[in-house]
């Protein structure tokens, strides 16, 4: 812990990314406290106030029926981090298990897993999730469900890869020949060499979800109206360019400064936890 | 004959994905809730002929008999007709194609020649002010979706500085007969040089667009291939020799970087085919993709399985050839039995 602060300390970047992350993790969870207009976040009409550039009053301008921007960027991280949180708290329990069991117990369930992680695989994220999304009605749930249905094999096949590797190390086979269960090893013995990488990988993967969630509804294939979402409010605010610029650049900014941060933090955990490939 | 018969195998198991691939995706198509035929015909259809449509589009018939039914087309080439567009599949995806294609060939170029380079100073200049420039701008490209750069390059070098056209693929004014799709290829076939050049300013910003992730994500792989290698004894040896900085990076550094590199440039380059969808939209870009959201949103059955199908075994494909560039750029890379690692 001392070593992982004294790092963060010496390096700037992964620092600057920590501090990112905490003030978006902050502005999701104190929404409701820091906005200056709550009640903007959902179906609300100020016609008065109607598409008005940025100011001290509302800094990211007002939208096309006067709802404050920055209220609703605020509100949005709040939706977006609750996605990221649900799609990462199924899939990775779900995908590392289904690794764990594909790389340890070997055979026909190893083809067989990892012949199904291939197909999921083998279709772009976002084309499998527009699918999904596509024939499902678009319900906060439902991109949740479209999500995770694609995000799993990526944490199968990166344990795989690892347990591969560790299966034929002296502890496993020490505890083998003690006798050991087949779960006391893969979950006991081995699992605990996979933490580092899968570590990593979540807090990458918690921007790459707030990417495709938003890559959705921009899509018109997540989240609806009058939900803020980041996604949806580019999509919208590019076909107001250039003139109404604000629309759609705080929202894209939005998005860019929270992925940044959990790249950089992700980036900076790497060095940390020593799970440079 | 080892590799070849790798390669074989390779192929076999990338036919036996493209299979679970058609049925995974068969299966997210026909389990809709709500009718296709109601919403391909709109709401003053008829009860009869929503039933006349479900009845030609096999509709009633239980689930695997439509996908035993659909595999057989799939083998004579027959995807099916579009409900959106009321033509063959297969004519509209290969009118589409080449628009994406084109695009995502030119990101891919674009991925190559900017992010290898980036990522090699990075390395050279390992801890020094280059290296931070570089991983802040890398990290930067991949942090944001492709459709955020699409419209910050459109609002700036589209609307501002008024440099590149920001929609369609070629100006109205010119006229070029399609003969391979790929407009860089036609005009040029056509001898039409400022055709040529209005089509290749067409194609930059979004192809600056989607290659962003991709640039950065190949700069930070090369820079790390490249450092793991530095450490290597036979570059002490070089520079013993007295070889020049440069060309030590050049020579001996790189090569070797180059093949871990190359397998996440595939993934990423295959990534593209996804990321296309959003910077499509964006810039009005007459693709697949955008083809394919719209036979999405419209529950378009045989157009959604045809298009993600196609995609899906272009994705394989790029795999495919990745892992055969492998082998070839590095005679001691032989394909352990197990496969791939």
């Amino acid at each position: 812990m001392r070593r992982a602060l004294h790092i963060l300390a010496a390096n700037p970047l992964t620092l600057t990314g920590a501090v990112l992350v905490l003030l978006v993790v902050l502005a999701a969870l104190l929404a409701d406290v820091v906005a200056p207009y709550p009640e903007h976040a959902g179906a609300v009409v100020d016609f008065l106030n109607f598409n008005k550039p940025p100011s001290a009053e509302h800094l990211f301008g007002t939208d096309l029926v006067g709802r404050d921007l920055f209220s609703r960027v605020l509100f949005a991280y709040r939706i977006s981090l609750l996605l990221g949180v649900v799609v990462l708290v199924i899939s990775v329990p779900v995908g590392v298990t289904l690794g764990l069991m594909a790389g340890y117990l070997g055979g026909r369930r190893e083809y067989v897993l990892m012949r199904i992680t291939d197909v999921f695989l083998s279709i772009p994220p976002l084309v499998l999730a527009m699918s999904i999304m596509g024939v499902l009605p678009p319900t906060l749930l439902n991109g949740m469900l479209a999500v995770t249905a694609m995000w799993w094999p990526w944490y199968t096949r990166l344990v795989y890869n690892i347990v591969r590797g560790e299966k034929v190390e002296g502890y496993v086979l020490a505890a083998e020949i003690i006798g050991a269960s087949k779960w006391h090893i893969m979950f006991r013995e081995i699992l605990p060499n996979c933490v580092p990488a899968v570590v990593t990988k979540i807090t990458l993967d918690f921007g790459f979800v707030i990417l495709i969630v938003s890559s959705l509804s921009f899509l018109g294939l997540g989240v609806q109206p009058p939900t803020p979402d980041l996604g949806s409010m580019v999509a919208e605010g590019a076909r107001y360019l250039p003139d109404s610029w604000w629309l759609a650049v705080f929202p894209g900014l939005a998005i860019l400064v929270a992925v940044f941060g959990f790249n950089l933090v992700g980036d900076g955990l790497r060095d940390i936890l020593g799970a440079e490939q | 004959m080892r590799v070849v018969w790798a390669f074989l195998r390779r192929t076999g198991t990338a036919l036996l994905v493209l299979f679970g691939v058609s049925i995974l995706i068969f299966v997210i198509a026909r389990v809709i809730p709500g009718d296709p035929a109601r919403v391909a015909l709109g709401p003053n259809a008829t009860a009869d002929q929503v039933a006349a449509l479900r009845l030609a589009l096999r509709l009633d018939d239980p689930v695997p008999l439509q996908y035993l039914h659909y595999m057989a087309g799939l083998v004579r080439g027959d995807l099916g007709i579009s409900l959106y567009t009321n033509r063959p599949v297969t004519t509209d995806i290969a009118q589409f194609l080449p628009a994406s294609l084109e695009l995502i060939f030119t990101a891919g170029l674009l991925m190559v020649a900017i992010g290898l380079p980036l990522g090699i100073i990075a390395a050279r200049f390992r801890g020094r002010w280059p290296d931070h420039v570089v991983r802040v701008v890398s990290l930067t490209g991949v942090s944001a979706p492709s459709f955020v750069w699409a419209v910050a390059f459109m609002l700036i070098f589209g609307y501002w500085l008024k440099w590149f056209p920001i929609s369609q693929r070629l100006h109205d004014s010119f006229q070029v007969a399609p003969v391979t799709g790929f407009l860089l290829i036609d005009t040029l076939l056509a001898g039409d040089g400022a055709a040529w050049r209005d089509a290749a300013r067409h194609l930059v910003l979004p192809a600056f667009a989607l290659a962003l992730a991709g640039i950065g994500q190949a700069a930070r792989l090369t820079r790390a291939n490249m450092i793991e290698t530095y450490d290597r004894p036979y570059i002490e040896m070089a520079r013993a020799f007295g070889f020049a900085p440069g060309r030590i990076a050049r020579r001996y550094a790189f090569r070797p970087s180059l093949i871990p590199s190359l397998t996440i440039i595939g993934l990423d380059f295959a990534a593209m085919l996804g990321s296309a969808f959003l910077v499509e939209q964006v810039f009005g870009w007459p693709g697949l993709s955008r083809y394919g959201v719209q036979v999405i949103l419209r529950k378009d059955l045989n157009a959604i399985v045809g298009t993600v199908l196609v995609i899906a075994a272009m994705f394989i494909l790029v795999n495919i050839i990745v892992d055969l560039l492998t082998v070839l750029f590095n005679p001691r890379i032989r394909l352990a039995k197990g496969g791939k690692a």
